[in-house]
């Protein structure tokens, strides 16, 4: 899951039914953490799947609506990767762990972006994804 | 008692009867059935190991161009291997970094390129002779286009290997990775149960012309690897095998932060179940394979060992050392471990991979010596000048400017009145100053000009440990003192800094 802030700006988009519109269109299943709404706009805090977290985003901003995305995330290229858990020490917040075939697995959405990660594993495989 | 040979081994491969068993499994079939029930039921033990070896390359014949020449030294991707063998012949080393790229690329990335079929840009020069006439070449090569391309590694496979810790309050970067400071994390490498030397401890099995498991080819031990050192626990191997077969998958470049490249490595063995015996030592587990967590902020070849751990705590992901509860992690891969002891298996089962009998043992007592060191790093005393002038604090601005000028030398320690202890330092820097300014009755005596805030060394401390206080307090000469504090002598930087030079590289 990645949390992401929708931010509507204006009044009139927060008349029509954006939410469900996005949900009918991308199939995901949002989870809504926090809401604020007014005369003059809304804005809201929801959780999005990782696999559809472009498509929801897509779609939110084709309604108008400006999105940040609160987590930032940290990428495993699996194909350099070759499991060996140097990272797991490394990382103060325990996004790296084995699974029951000694893979090393990564934990979405906590990672605080230190880089210690990055700098230890051997094949370069970790990168800092960097948003907004 | 239960008896195999290899040959009996060899004909169940050939006829799919034989039972093949990883070596983690293996644990749970000697608990269970006994040392002779395991060795009845298995016929074939592999193991494997998949991680950072250093000791690693591979030799390479490039063809004769035309018109030909004698490689004196040679660059492939601007990294380069060592061309001092024949004409065409070289050996590309896997920690060789690029002269252009650094630390970033080296050797093992070539060879990980050439087993993916890249192609290699490759530079050689030579002084030419008149059978070599050619001085510069330059072309692009694939691994197809080398006549041979065999690895050939001096050591490998470590039967253990050291947790690393850091003790100090800083990070340190080493070939076991980036090690936090009090004891941030433990870095450990191995395979544990699986690996190939710990189901083997005393070589009844593994020799020399050993068939194994490299990269994905079959290799072969061509013996003992430098540092064998079977008496304490750290016996390794020297393998080979052809380049042209091997698969990236089991042999991949690798970069440790501020370290260096390495190779990673694929290695796994297979152990025959001749007897018992061997089934009892391949039953071996985790929590019986131990190794030493050891400090690696100490800057010497003897680090201390803090405590003795097995491989099934460093597997549980921490391990306590001192009161603290430390996140352990690996270097090498337990997973890539477990598919190559699976890969093995299933090549044995499909009869494509034989065992062979060694046609000589290993050594069970060599032992690993330190290096021989006919030039110890200089303590002080070796260097210091020891005729030094020096006069006490109540002597006049006026001597000190006459003992520089008659002494030649820019440094005057200034003593006590009783002459008994070194209590300041004049440099001729500072009586200049001071002769300037003469008429001004602030400045008559030494006691007012000189440096208080006093550095000094000792005879016995080494001259990096002098110099780095001479870097630290921004001075260019340290008084040498008894302790006492009375005047031995005077070191310089300029009389130390070529050795500095070596230090510092020594460190790195
Ligand atoms: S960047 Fe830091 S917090 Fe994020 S995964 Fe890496 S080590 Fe953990
Ligand atoms: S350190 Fe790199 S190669 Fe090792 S498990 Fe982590 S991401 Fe994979």
């Amino acid at each position: 899951m990645t949390k992401i802030a929708v931010n509507f700006a204006s009044a009139d988009v927060i008349q029509k039914p954006n939410m469900s519109e996005v949900i009918i269109e991308t199939g995901a299943l949002l989870n809504i953490n926090w809401a604020h709404v007014t005369s003059s706009g809304g804005e809201m805090v929801i959780d999005v799947p990782d696999d559809k977290l472009e498509d929801v985003v897509k779609s939110f901003e084709e309604r108008g609506a400006h999105i940040q995305v609160l987590e930032r995330l940290v990428l495993k290229d699996d194909e350099k990767c070759i499991n060996c858990g140097a990272c797991i020490s490394m990382c103060p917040v325990g996004v790296y762990y084995y699974g029951d075939d000694w893979s090393v697995n990564v934990k979405v959405g906590v990672c605080v972006q230190c880089d210690l990660c990055v700098v230890q594993c051997p094949m370069g495989a970790l990168e800092l994804k960097l948003q907004d | 008692m239960v008896e195999k040979t290899i040959e009996e081994i060899n004909e169940r491969i050939r006829d799919g009867s034989v039972n093949v068993v990883p070596a983690d499994r293996m644990v749970e079939i000697v608990s269970e059935l006994g040392a002779e029930g395991a060795a009845r039921e298995v016929d074939v033990v592999t193991t494997g190991t998949f991680g950072a070896m250093c000791s690693s390359g591979a030799f390479l014949n490039l063809g004769h161009s035309n018109p030909p020449i004698k490689m004196q030294r040679l660059w492939l991707n601007d990294v380069e291997a060592y061309a001092g063998i024949a004409a065409v012949d070289a050996y590309l080393g896997a920690t060789q970094t690029s002269d252009i790229r650094g630390m970033e690329y080296g050797g093992a990335h070539v060879i990980e390129g050439l087993v993916s079929g890249d192609v290699i840009d490759v530079r050689a020069t030579s002084h030419g002779t008149d059978c070599y006439p050619r001085r510069n070449l330059n072309t692009r090569l694939t691994l197809d286009d080398l006549n041979q391309a065999t690895m050939c590694n001096p050591r490998n496979a470590y039967q253990r290997y050291n947790v690393a810790v850091n003790s100090s309050d800083r990070i340190i970067y080493t070939y076991m990775g980036t090690l936090l400071p009090n004891y941030g994390n433990a870095s450990y490498s191995g395979a544990g149960c699986l690996s190939p030397l710990c189901n083997d401890p005393n070589y009844e099995t593994i020799g020399m012309g050993t068939r194994i498991f490299l990269c994905g080819a079959q290799g072969y031990i061509i013996g003992s690897g430098t540092q064998h050192d079977p008496k304490s626990g750290f016996g390794n191997l020297m393998v080979t095998g052809n380049l042209k077969e091997m698969s990236r998958e089991f042999l991949r470049a690798a970069v440790f932060n501020k370290y260096g490249v390495t190779l990673y490595i694929g290695i796994g063995i297979p152990i025959p179940v001749l007897n018992e015996r061997i089934a009892a030592n391949t039953g071996v587990s985790d929590g019986e394979i131990t190794t030493d967590v050891v400090d690696y902020s100490a800057p010497s070849r003897n680090r201390p060992v803090i405590r003795k751990v097995s491989y099934a705590d460093l597997h549980s992901g921490t391990i306590d050392v001192g009161r603290k509860e430390v996140k352990t992690a690996s270097m090498s891969s337990l997973f890539m471990a477990r598919r190559i002891a699976e890969t093995l298996k299933e090549s044995i089962e499909r009869g494509e991979f034989f065992l062979s009998r060694a046609v000589d043992h290993l050594s069970l007592y060599t032992e690993f010596k330190p290096m021989k060191q006919t030039e110890g790093i200089p303590l002080v005393k070796d260097i210091m000048l020891k005729d030094v002038n020096t006069l006490g604090e109540m002597s006049t601005i006026e001597d000190a400017a006459r003992v520089i000028v008659e002494g030649d030398f820019t440094h005057l320690p200034i003593t006590s009145d009783d002459g008994k202890t070194v209590v300041g330092m004049v440099t001729a820097y500072d009586v200049s100053k001071a002769v300037a300014h003469i008429g001004d009755t602030k400045y008559e005596i030494l006691n007012d000009i000189m440096t208080r805030r006093l550095v000094t060394t000792t005879p016995d401390e080494t001259i990096d440990v002098a110099a780095r206080k001479m870097e630290k307090y921004n001075v260019s000469a340290l008084p040498v003192v008894d302790g006492n504090g009375k005047i031995l002598g005077l070191v310089r930087s300029d009389d130390i800094s070529s050795h500095i030079t070596r230090v510092k590289y020594e460190e790195y």
